[in-house]
């Protein structure tokens, strides 16, 4: 489709002009204005705190014992999740995909349930099942397995939601092919759909990375303000309670570029993977 | 062969079918039987004191303002993206996705700092009485940065598909812009205006770290419902945190109804 749009765009010379005469520059101007206001200003605040007593005192706030626990909490609880749903959100995406049961409509309908929900109410619906008066006995309360927990649960939709078209488009013709040349299962899951859906895992996987790392709303409960439990994102908040904006700053800014450059280079991976997959 | 097909194709079934069953629909579930676990009395009760209706009266007034701005902001954005040429063009398409990669306390922190006393703009606004932080403007603010990519980001792709002719033969017709996208584009880009809406009006309904920063947290005059279900849960008033989170569920759960019928007439 967006091909088509793109052939016929070229072919237009006039589309460039179109609302010109109602005053593009106008409209330029309020959204310019706009996103400066809301977005970019407020982020440029940001890192000129996180900055303004001079690089040292960057580095000596970004270092500190506890920001340093906090942010390897935080990337290595991540990078568990990334992996934990590459696995299973490849697996229900191909269930939606190649299966068929009663129920599998609301399946898919309800896998984008952790968008809509708010993230503190995430939280408590964890804790609701596993929190100190579980019914089943499982309790992840204050634990490091419950901020894993809930992460799994605010990121469950990215992969499922960036495999789940690639699949559907995916060429049956190819796995018969080389299934009818002597390719088993395994080989053909290997050696054909693992190819073929790598950009799409990688993506989904980049934006539920950088979700992650940033997520606060369903942490705020389930880790009890704890040292051992505390993420980036709670030990900015306890920061600011606390009075040290500089300090919050630092490790703000620092997630910020984390997520920026884990999602420029997937973003470029993918660009160049699907050129030359052509 | 068939066989082991039919078995791994169980197994994975049974496993997908599992994992989202303990990590979505049990807990939510459960949601239900904590909220009325002592009478659907007690629940009411619980979430009808003035504080909590204040909250969720603040919630929808907050995400009413915000998604009005972004929708307006949105349509105004993905025009610009896709109709006209511009030299910034690809920053400004970055710029539009930062929100998605900014952590929400990392949101509420930048607006704290910019409207705080010492801040660049804090400074001078407060000595000319216009209060931000701590106070209606500046929630409304942290809410309309966490929901504001959604319209851009629906509407875009609509406006690639629909290409281009119908508006310049409106044109051609005599029309001036302002018709031209009344009669033409507003009419072809609706569906794709209406799921952006009803995706940010859900963030913005659900916003909590950011919201929790800036607005200072005072119940029954700067507390949004998150934040009133948080401190309720803080201090064991279960039933009134569990019931008004089953209020935001359901809420959330009729957002995913509204995107699935906006699905299907998007696709007629």
């Amino acid at each position: 489709m967006t091909s088509v749009a793109g052939t016929r765009a070229a072919a237009s010379p006039r589309l460039a002009r179109w609302p010109r005469l109602g005053g593009a520059a106008l409209g330029r101007g309020f959204v310019t204005a706009y996103l400066s206001i809301i977005v970019l200003i407020p982020i440029a605040a940001l890192v000129a705190k996180s900055t303004g007593g001079g690089l040292d005192a960057f580095w000596t706030s970004l270092t500190s014992p506890l920001a340093i626990r906090a942010l390897k909490l935080t990337l290595i609880a991540s990078a568990i999740v990334v992996v934990i749903n590459v696995i299973t959100g490849t697996a229900i995406a191909w269930v939606l995909v190649r299966d068929n049961f009663p129920g599998k409509r609301i399946m898919n309908s309800v896998i984008d349930l952790p968008f809509a929900l708010p993230t503190v109410v995430a939280g408590i619906t964890l804790l609701a099942l596993y929190g100190s008066d579980s019914p089943v006995g499982i309790n992840v309360a204050f634990t490091r397995a419950g901020v894993v927990l809930a992460l799994l649960f605010v990121t469950l939709p990215f992969v499922v939601r960036a495999v789940q078209p690639v699949l559907l488009e995916l060429d049956r013709e190819m796995e018969e092919a080389a299934a009818s040349l002597g390719a088993g299962p395994l080989t053909i899951f290997r050696r054909v759909i693992v190819p073929n859906l790598t950009p799409a895992i990688l993506a989904g996987a980049a934006l539920a990375f950088a979700r992650a790392i940033g997520e606060f709303g369903s942490l705020v409960l389930l880790s009890g303000n704890l040292p051992k439990t505390q993420v980036s994102s709670l030990f900015i908040f306890a920061q600011i309670e606390s009075g040290n904006t500089t300090g919050a700053a630092a490790v703000s800014v620092t997630l910020l570029v984390i997520a920026l450059v884990v999602l420029l280079l997937i973003g470029r991976l993918t660009h160049w993977s699907l050129r030359h997959a052509r | 062969m068939p066989a082991s097909r039919t078995a791994s194709r169980l197994g994975l079934r049974f496993f997908a079918v599992g994992y989202l069953s303990m990590l979505l629909l049990i807990p939510i579930g459960m949601i239900f039987y904590r909220a009325f676990e002592h009478g659907a009395g007690a629940a009411w009760a619980a979430v009808t004191t003035p504080e909590a209706l204040h909250a969720f009266y603040l919630t929808i007034l907050i995400a009413a303002i915000a998604v009005a701005a972004n929708t307006i902001f949105g349509i105004a954005c993905a025009l610009l993206l896709v109709r006209t040429k511009f030299r910034g063009k690809a920053l400004l398409n970055a710029a539009v996705d930062l929100p998605f990669a900014i952590s929400p306390v990392v949101i509420g922190l930048s607006l704290y700092l910019l409207y705080g006393r010492e801040g660049w703009f804090g400074g001078w606004l407060l000595d000319n009485g216009i209060q931000i932080l701590f106070s209606l403007p500046g929630m409304v603010l942290a809410t309309i940065f966490v929901s504001l990519p959604f319209v851009v980001r629906e509407v875009v792709p609509v406006l690639h598909e629909i290409g281009d002719e119908q508006e310049q033969a409106a044109q051609t017709l005599g029309a001036n812009w302002w018709q031209t996208f009344r009669r033409i584009t507003l009419p072809a880009i609706r569906w794709g205006v209406a799921y952006g809406v009803v995706l940010a009006t859900a963030r913005a309904l659900g916003e909590f770290g950011a919201v929790a920063i800036v607005s200072g947290r005072v119940s029954g005059s700067t507390e949004t419902a998150p934040l009133w279900v948080w401190r309720e849960f803080g201090q064991f008033n279960l039933t009134g945190a569990y019931t008004a989170s089953l209020v935001l569920a359901l809420i959330a759960v009729t957002t995913l109804l509204a995107m699935n019928s906006f699905k299907r007439k998007e696709a007629t």
